[in-house]
């Protein structure tokens, strides 16, 4: 054993940011792999139970004993032995959750966070922390009823995740909080001020009010004291830190509009859909057995829209200074930051059904992938479930602060739901309508300062921003039908995900001059992009202001 | 489909003098700063599409041997095919072109579906280098210029081997000044 693991100090502390080896919540081996312990001892007892009642009170029990296996320890007189060989096996459980603990330790230095583990076959996982995408913080039930939680740091790729689990709640929060100031590239003891231990425990509970309406406060949990009163308080707390952000979420999620937008939405026309084959079916053919065949599906979809409305229940969003912070969950919360410039692409959309409402839902391109799920089963990619146009505003305004200011606002607006070439927007020419039958005059693009806007669909409406620093690459493509029409498209390629920043038929030398501007204005803003250490500019200089003029780009 | 500009094309494919009336894409670029892939990677494309069809074509035999009496229409169609697409390799190859712009390269590729990607230097996370047996044969490597966007998909065929580690030192030295982050 190294040095280095005995000088480890245990995660009591709360300033884990100090480049020194710790250890994680006591806890953790229960939670990640004792519980399927309890439950097989669970199991065990339950099906000796009679045989243990009849062994040590006997003639209590009616069944008559057959196992040979029991019989044959009890008739050889070696209930002590076999005792001590359960006692034993436990004992060797226990120990190596022990070891796997003590071998577990983390640590986070001004560059990096590094997590090692494992007793035979160690893993160290590093993460340099100006690259990271976005720090989630995840509560599970059974933990959370500990008040522990798991702090998952997401690095750039595919299941490139430094996982820290478990913590205290509190050392999550005080956790996260330093290693985002030490990520931002601020100072630290500049910093340390401003984050005093107002994170440590009371949450407001009235800021809680608003969103707890799922447990009300009459729990008889409230009854206890100490400990579980904290518990629950944490249980109750809002997922937002409230020394670090405006107190209140700034969407408010109606439960009606939940549920209704979760009805009105794809999964549950399908369901609704297969609900009418099977009553058909089976009025058809008369073979009530039929409904066995659906029920996988049922289930299926059924829990899929519960999940979708009980996760996005207590859903939440609000900008802290180092970034937009969602959370998510009833039971199991989630609650991810994501420093700024770490949203590639954003996308506005209105499913058919929902446009009598006035509902959208805001999508986000990441260059993380985390392993916890967001709204409804989703990946973490849904950052708005449902909304208004309003919410659509405030939460664009907080996901791309640079972009969607008051002067962009009425191009959003036009994005959203306008039509023809009004503010800028260039649509589809009018040959393009073999192509776009509909919305030759939706399919439009515009580039303001900051942003690069698609726009799209008259049916399913849908808006795509991407900021300029963030583009990968442009490409403008040609088919044989297009070329006929004298028209073109375009792509922009960001990191993958749900969003994909396409656009087709339009003008064929509109195509060519918006490539041309989108990869120039790309490489221009990728040069003065310095949101890999957000902290340092805020401090240095005010942020970059665009140097072209805030009207919208005429020149294509 | 039918291309109007064919024939006046052929002798210079990657070139900005299409006729204002042409619907095909030009960039505003100088027909000189296009950097054409070696006329020797004709061949590396030739022999993959033969033994790929070859493959495909000895298939759709299939359908003939087991009874199908009309079966035959489909090698015939398949071989049809392949040998149209062989036949076009020549202009599908000079039709390849890279350039080294002041802050990104530009990669075109395809006649009748056309392609134009620009990815800025300081995009770049890695340049592969790889070589196929053919391409081994005639000196030939293939440089693959990745971002973090799996969709930019610029991979410039049929460099030769000294110019394609040229090019990647260059498209290296010249991505660590413009760093930029993802």
């Amino acid at each position: 054993m190294s040095d280095e693991l005995s000088r480890a100090k245990d995660a009591t502390a709360t300033d884990f940011a100090d480049g020194e080896w710790h250890r994680l919540h006591r806890a953790t081996p229960l939670f990640r792999g004792g519980l399927t312990l309890l439950i097989i001892i669970g199991v065990i007892v339950a099906n000796f139970r009679e045989r243990l009642i009849e062994a040590f009170i006997p003639g209590s029990s009616e069944f008559a004993p057959d196992d040979p296996f029991f019989d044959y320890i009890i008739g050889e007189n070696l209930i002590l032995q076999a005792a001590a060989a359960v006692l034993g096996l436990l004992l060797l459980i226990v120990a190596g959750f022990w070891l796997s603990w003590r071998f577990h330790s983390f640590r986070i230095t001004d560059q990096v966070v590094e997590v090692r583990s494992g007793i035979l076959f160690r893993t160290n996982r590093k993460g340099r922390l100006d690259r990271i995408q976005g720090i989630n913080i995840v509560r599970p039930f059974i933990p959370r009823l500990f008040g522990a939680a798991k702090l998952e740091i997401s690095v750039a790729g595919n299941d490139a995740n430094v996982p820290l689990q478990y913590l205290t709640g509190k050392q999550a929060d005080a956790l996260r909080r330093d290693i985002l100031l030490l990520a931002s590239g601020a100072r630290r003891d500049a910093a340390g001020g401003s984050a005093p231990a107002a994170a440590a425990g009371d949450a407001d509970p009235s800021a809680a009010g608003a969103d707890s309406a799922a447990i009300p406060p009459g729990t008889p949990l409230t009854l206890a004291s100490g400990i579980l009163d904290q518990r629950v308080n944490e249980f109750l707390a809002p997922e937002l830190d409230p020394s670090l952000v405006e107190p209140e979420s700034v969407v408010h999620m109606d439960p009606g509009r939940l549920i209704g937008s979760t009805v009105l939405g794809g999964p549950a026309i399908v369901f609704v859909l297969l609900t009418a084959g099977l009553i058909t079916g089976i009025a058809m053919t008369g073979e009530v057995a039929l409904v066995v065949g659906f029920i996988p599906a049922m289930l299926g979809i059924g829990g899929f829209l519960v999940s979708r409305i009980t996760r996005s229940l207590r859903y939440s969003i609000a900008a802290t200074p180092d970034g937009v912070r969602v959370g998510f969950g009833l039971l199991s919360t989630t609650n991810e930051t994501l420093p700024p410039g770490r949203i590639h692409s954003v996308k506005v959309s209105q499913p058919l059904l929902w446009r009598p409402f006035g509902w959208w839902q805001i999508a986000v391109n990441r260059a993380s992938r985390s392993s916890a799920q967001g709204a409804g089963g989703q990946a973490q990619t849904t950052i708005l479930p449902v909304g208004n146009a309003d919410d659509v505003r405030t939460v664009l305004r907080l996901l791309l602060p640079a972009g969607v200011t008051d002067d962009s606002m009425p191009m959003i607006d036009l994005g959203l739901t306008g039509s023809g070439d009004e503010g800028g927007f260039v649509p589809s020419p009018r040959r393009a309508r073999p192509l776009r039958w509909f919305s030759v005059k939706r399919n439009a693009t515009a580039l303001t300062p900051e942003l690069l806007m698609l726009r799209s669909g008259a049916i399913w409406r849908a808006l795509t921003l991407v900021p300029y620093p963030r583009i990968q690459s442009v490409a403008v493509t040609q088919g044989p039908i297009e070329r006929a029409l004298r028209l073109g498209a375009i792509q922009v390629h960001t990191v993958a995900g749900p969003i994909t920043a396409n656009l087709g038929a339009l003008d064929r030398d509109h195509a060519v001059s918006f490539f041309e501007h989108a990869s120039g204005r790309a490489i221009a803003a990728a040069e003065r992009d310095t949101s890999h250490r957000w902290g340092a500019t805020a401090q240095s200089e005010p942020v970059a202001q665009p140097h072209e003029n805030a009207a919208p780009d005429g020149t294509q | 489909m039918t291309d109007p500009n064919t024939a006046s094309d052929s002798p210079a494919p990657v070139s900005v003098s299409a006729a204002p009336t042409d619907a095909r894409i030009e960039l505003a670029i100088e027909p000189g700063e296009w950097q054409r892939v070696s006329p020797k990677y004709i061949v590396v494309d030739v022999v993959g599409w033969l033994i790929f069809g070859g493959i495909m074509t000895a298939a759709s035999f299939t359908p003939y041997w087991i009874g199908w009496s009309l079966g035959w229409i489909l090698p015939v169609a398949f071989g049809t095919i392949f040998l149209l697409v062989i036949a076009f390799t020549p202009r599908r190859v000079r039709a390849i072109g890279y350039a080294l712009r002041d802050d990104d390269l530009l990669f075109r590729r395809g006649i009748l579906f056309q392609r134009f990607v620009a990815v800025p230097y300081g995009r770049m996370q890695l340049v592969d280098i790889s070589r196929g047996p053919v391409a081994r044969l005639l000196g030939l490597a293939e440089l693959k210029f990745v971002t973090a966007a799996a969709s930019s998909g610029v991979l410039i065929p049929g460099l030769p081997l000294e110019r394609a580690e040229q090019l990647r030192d260059h498209l290296v030295a010249v991505a660590e000044t413009r760093r930029a982050g993802l």
